[in-house]
């Protein structure tokens, strides 16, 4: 007696939420029942393995189903096929879009393509996340990247928009394909310390402040020539930061800079002595970042620059975060005492960022 | 020019892709309605075009209205091959056509495609402007109401109930005319939709033509059914029972001119006979079938070919009705009287009196193609001949009526086998002329019944019973008879008084035939019938006791038959009924006592049995109370005490009441273990187990015994094939191979809604189909309902809340109250409640009988006198509350848009129905050559089962409605050829859409209202005190 066909069909959809959990993480049916049993569902159901077998294929020919629709989730809320209650749908969505920490640290700031996606195998061995489960996050970060890679307006709005998720996971997500769209370098070896929170961060500080959509801030230009995008910094600020470097170059203008700094923090910090002998390395480092932001291939090691030219030399002199908050805000509020420097709204709009951006970089 | 249908095409959205070039769709649209058609413009490059069309304006006859679907095909164009079909919507307009139903359809419908299932939506407006010409209501029935709830629908009241309507038409079967070579898969499908939408068109305009002639306004209990029967054609049947109904929030409301209200009825009582049995327009008189030799008739079978429209048929346009008329008149009408048929299980307060028991009947048929062309109403005369020998069982149990009736069909190649059957019962007369309560109040006073004592009664004669039965008196009034055990196929009345709770019980049986043709393909199948019968009935007989229980409610028997075997599949809730004795436990006896082992088995098998039962009584809490021997008297001495009787009707059948039942004590059930095989059927009495803790179900509308329902409710459908072995196949092997079938169908629907617990599977409905040779297919559609877990805290109240309710029809009753209480007040419940008056209830019995055998039992209900104490001290205030929600509840929309609940009982829990809007009757095909893309079976009929429901809300929702109730799925055909990567699947889904309102929102709405009402009813309450 084998069963042929074995389907049920609820005029309200049932989700098991802990079956989609097992669907979305990729595992096969049969890896899927074992799971359960070794959960104790038997035990605490009574029921067989029959049973759960059966009901575990039928959840996934539900959630087979609706895959298709959960692609575009708009279609979710309006097609009628499947009866699904509002809150239940929100978790169908939310559930799909969800990645895993570990999966998105290997592929932030790479591009979506083709040969990405061939490396999948890497790293579903590399994270032990199965290959399915992979493959669909790597999907998802492709398809929102695609749909709103054209838009105008608010990255995260536009996510929001047009794949209905929550908040925080529209703010991941604006983070995630901002990353891919400018392919900051997040893999090296010195960056692994960093976690995916870590980048979110700086993403959003980023999109907030760099890119053009940034400037569209003043309201008052509103269909000006330029595309109003989240996507792309802003290419004639980073042309600008050239202009900083003249608070390294100007060498009276950084001996300035740093007796201001250290007669402010002096007693103030733990780390002062420290600080007064890096105070020039620093500064050099973080104006050297900013001038080199013109070439694309800088812009790509943002991250691995400012851990070289800043994290790591104050780790190893063991500065705490606190004395790096004092630091940073001093280095950057005190530029605008300096008499001879003329861009202080460039400097401002680099340098909050990049202190933001520091501050959650500097940990262990 | 009788009717004016407008529609309007708004917009469209998720088309598919029909351009790959552009990734986008030139769609249009195909208006069409009979012979016309209209076109929308061409909406380029889109996949969600606004059309927004004129309004398209069809004038055309009100009986075209009703047979015809509008036809809403939605196409991509293109400028140099033929356009492409994206898909279609057929809508029916029929709940247009209504005065009380809907006004407008519009909404958004999936566009349907028989190869590629939905395919986007389309937003349609459409509207009926229809003409009343009088004259023109002997053609068309415009207006008759149609309901598939089995009982008086929740917002009307029974005036009269005129009896059984039915009607039968026959057409070829497209899927089997020789264009079906020729033409597409996709053509074929749509031209089989079309013409079953078209015929049942015609059949209910039909059954309207003839309840307007019984002047009814409405036909309740309505059931179409689909013969598919290949070659020979396609049969569409449909069988109801005619009422007039009025509606309640305004009792003086007004009815179409064509309807005869209640008034009308008085000034001419003789013109309507109380109620009509057979009425077929083209039906031969109907003979009494002598000797009723079930098992032998193999009539060559005509397939009439009505095509509708003009002239051809018996019942030609013109004089068709008259002549139906003329011949009814000329027809026995006294006997057809005598033995009204009534497709409702549930029924007004004082209809039902005394139940008799189940009678059945069927008969194995050869279908054939037309060879005698001039015996066009074969099939007729095979239905008029079941529904005599039904007649005759009722009559044999002394009864004159027959309640909860349904008729039905399996096939399998030429052969078919018709069933049908219902319970007897004895009917208050005066319903079926007038139905008003004074009526039946009038006749309860004289009569002089005792009070209470419910329908178990037994309504034949004591010393002439029709099969020997165990009588003893009624264990409630002890003043009449009851039978020990109750078989009905109706819900189990709400005056009944049960103890403890119910449960789903079924009887499963397989026998294995040989491949045989024609005659002889039908004599082994005859030849089996009355042995299958014999069988489930032993099987349920055994379940039942091992339950602990002494009535079996919505008893449905389906004999499916295939090419190698037979299938029996019982199902039924019992109950504990108080009424009726306490039954007997199940003894078992060895048959050759011969060795010391063999003992001792059988004593450990006897212990499991005990245990079993006393396990049982505690599961569903069956402790009635202890009477005492003498206040009871003793047993009505009898001759021969049988725990149950057999009653045959057939030659064959005879020699099986000889079989057996010879035993039995006075109130203990022996089984005989003689063989291996006996041994099995006790086995497998004890395998059946019991839902898990906190699940509960039945095969009725709601489980006795559980009165606090929240509203949480989740309808399903599940469908499970599975393939038997080749390999010697034996009876035993197919037993336990359906057996298990059955049971882990169950226990997987138990786990896939454990989320629900505590929680209720009511109207658990199995269909057995066997598809091909070593397939079998199991349909179960049900509803989960969870209930509050306070059980006991409940219960009380709801006892409390039941009498109040009780105190309050009867004041009003008393008072001539126009509110009528009593349907709605609590509806939560199902049935209307009972009426506390009911010094009445003149004792009934009920009793079954297969047509086989007959069985009886008996319930009761329980008439305290302290319910007229508790009416005096406390009516006033269910009195008020019940008359603001008579008053109130205007068709507020409801909060949560969109959704649409479907549920196969008649009502909806913790709300309230405030407007039917007419009847639901689809019909799909679905096909597909790609059946491995699709998700193989499994992933195809999941799909398309899906996709029927979401049709159904989509016209639900399209007519303003936020609910199906009584919805069934009447059909569901597969066949699969994996080998050619091809299915196809044919459903028939009905039900009823209406609006519900919450009954909290209710509440709101109710203190809103202005205090008058309240006075007034309060009022009422003190004249009464």
């Amino acid at each position: 007696m084998t069963s042929e066909l074995d389907i049920f069909v609820g005029n309200t959809t049932l989700i098991d939420e802990e079956v989609y959990r097992l669907w979305l993480d990729g595992y096969s049916v049969s890896d899927a029942v074992a799971l359960r049993v070794r959960a104790g569902i038997l035990e605490q159901t009574g029921a067989t393995a029959a049973v759960l077998q059966s009901d575990t294929m039928d959840h996934y020919r539900t959630f087979h189903m609706l895959e298709r629709l959960l692609h575009a989730p708009p279609k979710l809320l309006h097609q009628l096929v499947f009866q699904i209650p509002p809150s239940r749908q929100a978790l169908l969505i939310e559930r799909y879009y969800a990645f895993d920490e570990a999966f998105v640290r290997e592929v932030l700031g790479k591009k979506l393509s083709k040969g990405t996606k061939k490396d999948l195998d890497d790293i579903s061995a590399k994270t032990g996340i199965t290959l399915k489960s992979c493959r669909r996050q790597f999907d998802n970060f492709k398809r929102v990247f695609k749909v709103v890679e054209e838009m105008r307006g608010s990255l995260a709005d536009n996510i929001q928009q047009h794949f209905l998720f929550s908040d925080r996971l529209a703010r991941d997500y604006a983070a995630i394909v901002f990353f891919a769209n400018n392919r900051f370098e997040t893999a090296k070896k010195k960056l692994q310390y960093l976690s995916f929170g870590d980048f979110a961060f700086c993403a959003e500080l980023m999109i907030q402040n760099w890119t053009l959509g940034a400037v569209g801030e003043a309201p008052s230009k509103p269909d000006s020539q330029v595309d109003d995008m989240d996507m792309d910094l802003d290419k004639e600020f980073l042309q600008d930061l050239k202009e900083l470097k003249v608070l390294v170059a100007d060498k009276d203008l950084l001996d300035l800079h740093k007796s201001l700094v250290c007669t402010a923090l002096r007693g103030k910090l733990g780390v002062f002595s420290e600080m007064e002998a890096n105070f020039k390395n620093l500064s050099r480092g973080l104006v050297n970042v900013a001038a080199k932001l013109t070439h694309n291939k800088d812009v790509r090691d943002l991250f691995v620059d400012l851990v070289e030219k800043f994290v790591e030399p104050c780790r190893s002199d063991h500065w705490p975060l606190g004395d790096v908050r004092l630091f940073l805000n001093q280095y950057s509020v005190t530029v605008h005492s300096l008499d001879g420097f003329r861009h202080q709204a460039l400097w401002d709009r680099y340098m909050d960022t990049l202190r933001g951006c520091l501050l959650r970089l500097y940990h262990d | 020019m009788p009717g004016k249908l407008k529609v309007k095409i708004v917009a469209g959205r998720h088309l598919p892709v029909m351009d790959r070039a552009s990734d986008l769709t030139d769609a249009f649209v195909e208006v069409k309605f009979g012979n016309t058609t209209f076109k929308t413009d061409v909406y380029l490059k889109s996949l969600n075009p606004q059309w927004n069309s004129e309004w398209f304006k069809f004038e055309v006859d009100d009986e075209d209205l009703q047979d015809e679907p509008l036809q809403i095909t939605v196409l991509d164009h293109d400028t140099y091959s033929a356009n492409d079909a994206i898909g279609k919507v057929y809508i029916d307009i029929d709940p247009l056509l209504y005065s009380e139903a809907a006004t407008v359809i519009s909404g958004w419908f999936p566009i349907y495609d028989t190869i590629h299932g939905i395919r986007g939506e389309i937003n349609v407006v459409v509207k009926v402007d229809l003409f009343n010409d009088l004259n023109r209501f002997r053609q068309s029935s415009c207006g008759v109401k149609f309901f598939c709830t089995t009982s008086i629908p929740k917002c009307y009241r029974a005036v009269i109930i005129h009896g059984f309507v039915e009607e039968l038409v026959v057409n070829e079967d497209p899927e089997y005319q020789w264009i079906d070579r020729i033409r597409t898969p996709r053509a074929s499908n749509e031209a089989r939709q079309r013409l079953i939408s078209l015929m049942s068109g015609e059949l209910q305009r039909k059954i309207g033509l003839k309840v307007l002639e019984m002047r009814g306004n409405a036909v309740v209990g309505y059931l179409q059914c689909f013969d598919l029967e290949g070659e020979s054609g396609l049969v569409v049947r449909a069988i109801g029972t005619a009422c007039t109904l009025d509606k309640l929030s305004s009792p003086a409301a007004f009815l179409p001119a064509c309807n005869s209200p209640s008034k009308e009825m008085k000034e001419s009582p003789l013109a309507h006979p109380p109620s009509h049995g057979c009425r077929s327009t083209h039906n031969s008189p109907i003979h009494t079938a002598t000797g009723s030799r079930l098992t032998q008739n193999f009539s060559v079978s005509v397939p009439t070919l009505i095509y509708t429209g003009m002239g051809s048929g018996s019942a030609g346009k013109e004089g068709g009705p008259f002549k139906a008329l003329l011949r009814q008149q000329t027809q026995s009408a006294l006997e057809q009287r005598e033995f009204p048929f009534f497709t409702l299980t549930a029924f007004p307060p004082g209809f039902l009196v005394h139940v008799g028991g189940v009678v059945s009947a069927r008969s194995v048929k050869l279908l054939d193609r037309i060879h005698n062309p001039d015996e066009p109403e074969t099939r007729d005369a095979w239905w008029a001949e079941i529904r005599q020998e039904i007649k005759s069982h009722a009559k044999a149990l002394g009864c004159h009526a027959v309640v909860g009736y349904s008729e039905s069909t399996s096939i399998c190649e030429e052969v078919c086998i018709l069933s049908a059957s219902g319970t007897a019962a004895v009917l208050n007369p005066r319903f079926l002329q007038d139905g008003t309560v004074e009526g039946c109040l009038e006749q309860r006073i004289e009569e002089n019944l005792p009070a209470g004592c419910g329908f178990c009664h037994i309504p034949y004669d004591e010393l002439n019973m029709p099969f020997p039965a165990h009588l003893t008196y009624c264990y409630n009034c002890r003043k009449q008879k009851v039978p020990d055990v109750l078989f009905t196929t109706i819900d189990l009345p709400t005056d009944a008084t049960v103890v403890g709770k119910g449960c789903l019980i079924q009887a499963r049986l397989c026998r294995l035939k040989k491949k045989a043709q024609a005659e002889a393909n039908a004599t082994a199948i005859s030849n089996l019938l009355p042995f299958m019968e014999y069988e489930v009935h032993t099987q349920l007989m055994n379940k039942l006791k091992l339950k602990g229980m002494n009535a079996l409610f919505g008893l449905r028997i389906q004999i499916t038959v295939g090419e190698n075997m037979l299938m029996g599949l019982a199902s039924a809730t019992a109950v504990y009924l108080a009424a009726l004795p306490m039954p007997g436990g199940i003894q078992i006896a060895g048959k050759t006592p011969s060795d010391g082992s063999y003992e001792q088995h059988i004593s450990h098998m006897q212990k499991k049995i005990s245990d079993t039962i006393a396990k049982n009584k505690e599961l569903y809490e069956i402790n009635p109370p202890e009477i005492s021997e003498e206040i009871i008297g003793s047993p009505i001495p009898e001759p021969k005490q049988r725990s149950r009787l057999l009653r045959s009707q057939s030659e064959s059948s005879d020699e099986v009441t000889e079989l057996d039942l010879s035993h039995g004590k006075k109130d203990a059930f022996v089984l005989e273990i003689d063989d291996t095989d006996a041994m099995e059927d006790v086995h497998s009495l004890l395998t059946d187990v019991p839902p898990p803790s906190g699940f509960y179900s039945c095969n009725t509308e709601i489980m006795p015994g559980i009165n606090n329902w929240t509203s949480e409710i989740q309808m399903f459908t599940s469908v499970r094939v599975i393939r038997l072995s080749s390999l010697n196949l034996t009876n035993q092997a197919l037993n336990k191979n359906f057996n298990d079938l059955c049971e882990n169908l169950l226990k997987s629907l138990y786990f896939k809604l454990r989320s629900m617990i505590p929680c209720c599977l009511c109207h658990v409905n199995f269909t057995v189909s066997l598809p091909e040779d070593e397939l079998i297919q199991v349909t179960v559609t049900a509803v989960a309902i969870t209930f509050d877990k306070n059980q006991a805290l409940q219960t009380t109240k709801t006892h409390i809340e039941k009498s109040l309710q009780r105190a309050s029809t009867d004041n009003e009753e008393l008072l001539q109250f126009p509110l009528e209480l009593c349907s709605d007040s609590l509806p939560s419940h199902p049935f209307p409640p009972a009426k506390a008056t009911s010094v009445d209830y003149s004792s009934f019995a009920d009793r079954c009988s297969s047509w086989i055998e007959l069985i009886k039992l008996k319930a009761q209900t329980i008439r305290r006198g302290s319910i007229k104490t508790t009416v005096t001290v406390e009516k006033a205030s269910p009195m008020g509350e019940g008359n603001f929600r008579n008053r109130s509840a205007p068709p507020c929309a409801n909060s949560t848009v969109g959704v649409v609940k479907m549920t196969p009982l008649s009502f909806i829990p913790g709300a309230k129905i405030t407007k039917y809007l007419g009847i639901i009757n689809m019909f799909f095909i679905r096909e597909t050559t790609s059946l491995r893309e699709e998700g193989g079976v499994s992933g195809f009929l999941h799909a398309f089962i899906a996709e029927v429901f979401a049709m159904v809300r989509a016209h639900v929702a399209a007519l303003g409605g936020n609910a199906v109730v009584s919805y069934i799925m009447k059909q569901c055909v597969f066949m699969e050829n994996p080998n050619k990567n091809q299915a196809q699947c044919l459903i028939n889904v009905s039900g009823d859409a209406v609006i519900f309102v919450r009954e909290s929102e209710l509440e709101v709405i109710s203190t809103q209202q202005p205090t008058a009402n309240c006075q007034q009813s309060c009022a009422g309450g003190e004249v009464t005190t």
